[in-house]
């Protein structure tokens, strides 16, 4: 039987198998710099920078954070092995607690608004008009640091001067102490946040819509379907991949938030805007506790590993639905 | 503005007024005026005095026109002077910063661009052991966030002597990012190989063939991802923060927080700090409008990883 059924296949696989086979050789003869065509030490003098670059200023620091958060370190002294003790503290100090909570609701806030905004701007743009210079303006924003984004808003939102609330004002309702205050301050800085990104991510998006084709639109519109059905039924599903990776990209973006609140509310009032990267700031440079810091940045490049993964299975980013 | 103007009324003589279209368009147009309002309100501050913003905080227009916010900025003006307008008087000298800004900005953009063509090169071109095996070890430094290799970092810079100087900012910049290799390894993989095997024939040495053929035909790319690496280098505040102490090298975005700490007993100097925000935010603001085109087109095509 197996005889019987399996000749004829392979007879005439075969000469597809000689090419495949020829193909691999070649492969390997390339990725092995074997044979002729090898350019073993030119390749190594042009990656020598780049390499050097890579272990000195990125694999050696990964690998050197991680042995710290291990230790108890000043900066003066030699680090010295504590095993667990940094972590114990950790998981029984409150201000790291807070710290995270602080952090959780700024990025929730934050990628909320900036992925409905973005996407909402991404979507009106494609059906709008594809002007260039409007990309360019919905970018600008972009272009300036978060400390100068976080100093303008601060101008102004301004309790007395800042003219938000002079508008606001003007509507005869009561001033917003919108970074002074526990419950304000938080959603002030995400949403000045959003302000800055949202154009960036809203252009990712935007690519991400050129690729679907015209002619599903044009499909839908036959159908008699509604521009806000369209968006639900053909953009949404069809943009979903993107999407994914862009969310996975703003969500460990937004976690490691430092410089607009340093330059804002400097962690205050009470802690309020104590977000985590600015109290593993302050304990390494303030208080020169560099493994206690290195532990909490180990917990949040742990927190921020666990994230991807799940997002990445939730929202099966490496799949697309268009054949 | 011209290219927005000009296309409503096209679209709209085509599909008639439907009211859908005309929300849509009065949406866009109030995301378009929260993008550059900020903007006009630096430059409406920066020119206003201090006294006048105080008299009339919601006037469209500059409050007692004057220039002194910025004569505060760039180190003009006498202490008193600088008292008597609101300012804190402290010694600052933007001219400087803003030397320190361009000389860290470009040193970095500059070997960063050139080490990652190289390598880049060298993954998509060469021939050589190990080769994928390495690739993929720089693409899982993807994976680690930059703000995680900072404080060691730090104790790396300072082993090294090099706190408080313009190299120590620049150094971990320097060499490459996993982002600059990838990206430009996809434009040297696309490219035809005939280029090369013609300029072989030739009796041009590998080498030439990079600096003379391949990176002049990868200018775009580079020119684009050299302008975005200008600007996050010009922007970074966290890095230049930890390194730097001391004027010698002090970076724009540093300085302007430092500015904004020092809140003179009047209240702070907005005049002097909405001027200060502007000579950090103008340089790359004027940059991006060279390239701009250029820029918004391609991010989507490179921005993602």
């Amino acid at each position: 039987m197996t005889v019987a059924s399996s000749s004829p296949p392979t007879r005439v696989r075969l000469p597809g198998a000689e090419a495949a086979r020829q193909k691999t050789k070649d492969r390997i003869r390339e990725r092995d710099g074997g044979g002729n065509g090898g350019d073993g030490a030119l390749a190594a003098v042009f990656i020598a920078p780049a390499l050097l670059g890579f272990l000195v200023f990125l694999l050696w620091p990964t690998l050197r954070g991680i042995y710290l958060s291990f230790t108890r370190f000043n900066l003066l002294t030699p680090a010295e092995w504590v095993g667990l003790d940094n972590y114990v503290r950790m998981v029984n100090d409150p201000i790291f607690w807070g710290s995270l909570k602080v952090t959780v609701e700024y990025v929730v806030i934050n990628i909320g608004v900036q992925t409905v905004a973005a996407l909402a701007i991404a979507v009106l743009m494609q059906r709008l008009t594809k002007s260039a210079l409007l990309r360019g303006i919905v970018l600008t924003p972009y272009l300036v640091s978060n400390v100068v984004a976080g100093i303008v808003w601060l101008w102004m939102l301004d309790t007395q001067l800042g003219i938000g609330n002079r508008v606001i004002g003007a509507f005869g309702f009561d001033h917003i102490p919108f970074l002074t205050d526990e419950t304000w301050a938080i959603p002030t800085i995400a949403l000045i946040n959003v302000w800055r990104h949202v154009g960036y991510t809203a252009l990712l998006l935007f690519a991400g819509l050129q690729a679907i084709p015209a002619d599903v639109y044009e499909a839908a519109k036959v159908d008699g379907a509604s521009e806000w059905r369209m968006f639900w039924r053909v953009t949404l599903p069809l943009l979903r991949p993107v999407l994914a990776v862009v969310l996975i990209m703003t969500v460990i973006g937004s976690f490691q938030v430092f410089d607009s609140v340093a330059v804002t509310t400097g962690g205050g009032p009470a802690n309020a805007t104590n977000v985590l990267q600015l109290y593993i700031y302050g304990s390494a440079f303030g208080r020169f506790q560099f493994g206690y810091a290195s532990a909490m940045s180990v917990a949040l490049l742990a927190v921020l590993s666990v994230i991807t993964v799940i997002q990445y299975r939730l929202t099966r980013a490496g799949h697309t639905d268009l054949g | 503005m011209a290219a927005v103007t000009t296309t409503a009324p096209r679209a709209r003589a085509r599909r008639r007024i439907s009211p859908g279209r005309a929300l849509a368009w009065a949406v866009m147009t109030a995301i378009v005026v929260i993008t550059l309002v900020p903007f006009y309100w630096i430059l409406r501050t920066a020119l206003s005095s201090n006294a006048g913003l105080t008299a009339d905080p919601s006037s469209p227009l500059p409050t007692g026109l004057t220039g002194g916010g910025f004569a505060r900025v760039f180190g003009q003006q006498s202490t008193k002077e600088a008292l008597a307008q609101g300012g804190a008087g402290g010694s600052i000298d933007f001219w400087r910063y803003l030397l320190n800004s361009v000389v860290v900005s470009t040193l970095i953009t500059v070997c960063q661009i050139l080490f990652s063509a190289m390598a880049a090169y060298a993954f998509a071109r060469l021939r050589w052991r190990g080769r994928d095996r390495m690739f993929g070890l720089f693409l899982a430094g993807l994976m680690v966030p930059t703000i995680f290799t900072f404080l060691p970092n730090f104790i790396l810079i300072k082993q090294l002597g090099l706190v408080d100087t313009l190299l120590g900012i620049a150094l971990p910049s320097l060499f490459m990012t996993p982002f600059a290799v990838f990206f430009l390894r996809q434009f040297f993989m696309n490219l035809p190989r005939e280029v090369e095997e013609a300029a072989l024939l030739d009796g041009a040495g590998k080498v030439r063939i990079f600096f003379r053929v391949l990176l002049p035909m990868a200018s775009t790319p580079v020119i684009t991802l050299g302008v975005l690496t200008y600007i996050t280098a010009w922007n970074d505040y966290f890095w230049p923060l930890m390194v730097s102490y001391s004027d010698s090298s002090r970076v724009l975005t540093v300085a302007l927080s430092i500015f904004r700490a020092q809140t003179p007993q009047t209240g702070t100097d907005w005049s002097g700090l909405m001027a200060a925000t502007l000579v950090a935010a103008l340089p790359m603001l004027v940059l991006f409008g060279c390239f701009a085109r250029r820029i918004v087109n391609s991010i989507g095509f490179s921005g993602i990883k």
